[in-house]
């Protein structure tokens, strides 16, 4: 195990454009605490975005994995042509040659999306703690706590998509149309979701694209902006009412983790069926 | 004798075409061998196929007593296939550490290596810069970095210059000379009867001829003879039977030995029957003669 992440590491480590992408990635997710600081002022009216309870725990859980979870796509970057260049330098031949199997080799690269994934959960955590011990109005134990399974379900959310760029790498071998068919993949979900809308209810069509990967994983984490106490007042006085289930639903972990299950499986299974 | 590779009846199709067409052959401790064959003749698809990045079709390769996996195997084995992969960013020092972790050896040989195929001063430039000679010559240091038991080159001399052809070939010899079995594929042939002992000959992805290269030249030569009188030279000839087929080739005849016999007997025999002769050759069939009888289309 320890090998294998070695090997991987000892790759990215002299890849500049890895290098660089990646630190950008995680400077991005500090500068969430610069959500802190948008302040408006209208003459006597003061507003303050952090004033109004979206650094709260443990709504700030909820809100900063929905928001730092955008940022994956960077670091989908790396991960994508970490797998293409392989391929391009021909290095994957050269490594199975000096003696790394094809399982190892996908292990090798699935421990580094695990690495990646759990590097960025705690840094999310770190970052949410700080801002929410700065900002927020309730400070117990027991409310700070609450509601990690925003937390839990990041983690599980990046590890899926990862894991989808490793298979598009597998896949497609260059890093530019990998991330292309990432893009083509979902804006495909989108449409699909739009026709069978309009052919079905709502909640039929929303039945059936919950199993599609990239609608699974953003089914993960909701959109937290109309749970905020502020947008409800709000939407409540114009007459409208948000009735809507923001937990992370057992279900969709499930069909995430049989996504990445598989995209890990067909991963290994091109590589052992491809002549390279 | 310790067999180190056994390929059995190996065969590998593409579609329609079959590149690879029941092979076998055995590699045995301590001996150079040289696959020959023309370009697409299957010798890189067989390579490929024990090296575990070609699927085989179908048959049956075994590495060592075969009780090891093949990627196992691998870490005991030193190749270098077509031109030399390394990533580009990183520099030689660097792209053999990784190797080194990959085949679970110590880091401590890499300066040695280097040093054997004359790069150590180049350790810290980036694989980038190298010209295709040294990177050519990084592969090998590469592939020596465990100490393999067999050490597998395709092509290495490969698209380089004289003076690249000529340090490859030296560093062949070296490693060959301390008793590390080679195998070796290539379609020069001086290259393969400069270095190898043994040969596999390749057409089509059959196998034409397999065994030692002193076995393969086995006839005992031919001579070239030219005489005032050629009809008398060739009955003289024809009615011996130290001479095998007899033919006319311009002004000459060539006379094919069926026997030991070296230039002056030949020309005693003739002297005494009459027959003076104004030109008398005697020759060996070089390896390139043999090989492309051998691959010749029929």
């Amino acid at each position: 195990m320890l090998r294998l992440l070695t090997i991987e590491l000892q790759k990215l480590r002299y890849n500049r454009a890895a290098k660089v992408i990646s630190i950008i990635y995680f400077i991005l997710i500090t500068f969430i605490a610069l959500i802190a600081s948008i302040e408006f002022n209208f003459g006597d009216f003061h507003f303050r975005l952090a004033d109004q309870g979206i650094f709260n725990f443990p709504y700030i859980w909820h809100f900063n994995t929905y928001i730092a979870a955008i940022l994956k796509l960077f670091l989908a970057i790396v991960i994508v042509s970490m797998m293409s260049n392989e391929y391009s330098y021909r290095t994957l031949k050269q490594n199975l040659i000096d003696g790394l199997s094809k399982k190892e080799f996908v292990l090798s690269k699935f421990l580094t999306v695990l690495l990646f994934s759990i590097i960025s959960t705690i840094f999310i955590f770190a970052v949410s703690l700080i801002l929410g011990f700065s900002f927020s109005d309730y400070n117990e134990v027991g409310i700070i706590f609450s509601d990690m399974e925003y937390v839990a379900a990041y983690f599980i959310k990046l590890v899926a998509f990862f894991s989808f760029c490793l298979f598009l790498g597998v896949l497609v071998k260059r890093s530019a149309f990998a991330l292309g068919f990432l893009f083509v993949w979902f804006i495909g979900e989108k449409i699909l979701w739009g026709i069978l809308e309009y052919r079905l209810y709502k909640e039929k069509a929303d039945s059936i694209m919950q199993f599609f990967p990239l609608e699974a994983m953003s089914n993960l984490i909701k959109e937290p902006f109309t749970r905020l106490g502020a947008v409800q007042s709000a939407a409540n006085q114009l007459g409208e009412n948000f009735t809507k289930d923001y937990n992370v639903s057992m279900l969709t972990i499930g069909i995430v983790l049989v996504w990445t299950a598989l995209f890990l499986y067909w991963s290994y299974a091109i590589l052992k069926k491809r002549d390279l | 004798m310790e067999n180190i590779l056994t390929i059995s009846n190996l065969t590998k199709k593409f579609g329609s075409l079959t590149a690879v067409d029941n092979l076998s052959f055995t590699i045995e401790k301590g001996n150079v061998y040289g696959i020959l064959g023309p370009n697409g003749s299957g010798k890189s698809t067989t390579l490929g196929i024990v090296l575990n990045v070609v699927n085989k079709t179908a048959g049956d390769f075994k590495w060592f007593d075969g009780n090891t996996s093949t990627h196992d195997a691998l870490k005991k084995v030193g190749a270098i296939i077509e031109r030399p992969n390394f990533y580009p960013y990183m520099t030689a020092f660097q792209n053999l550490q990784l190797v080194c972790k990959i085949k679970e050896v110590s880091e401590q040989k890499i300066s040695e290596k280097l040093q054997l195929v004359g790069l150590l001063d180049r350790k810290d430039s980036k694989f980038s810069t190298y010209s295709l000679g040294m990177k050519q010559r990084l592969a090998i240091a590469s592939a020596l970095l465990n100490d393999p038991e067999i050490l597998i080159l395709d092509e290495p001399t490969n698209g380089l210059d004289p003076q690249g052809i000529h340090q490859i070939r030296e560093i062949i010899k070296t490693i060959a000379s301390k008793g590390t079995t080679i195998l070796l594929a290539s379609h020069l042939l001086d290259e393969v009867e400069k270095v190898c002992s043994h040969v596999v000959i390749l057409r089509k992805g059959v196998s034409l001829y397999s065994g030692s290269v002193d076995a393969m030249n086995a006839s005992h030569g031919f001579i070239t003879l030219q005489s005032k009188n050629m009809e008398l030279l060739q009955n003289a000839l024809e009615g011996n039977p130290a001479f095998g087929i007899v033919k006319r080739e311009g002004d000459f005849l060539i006379a094919y030995l069926n026997e030991p016999m070296d230039a002056s007997e030949v020309n005693r025999l003739l002297f005494e029957k009459g027959i003076s002769i104004s030109h008398l050759v005697k020759r060996k069939e070089s390896l390139e003669e043999q090989f492309l009888q051998l691959t010749k289309q029929n």
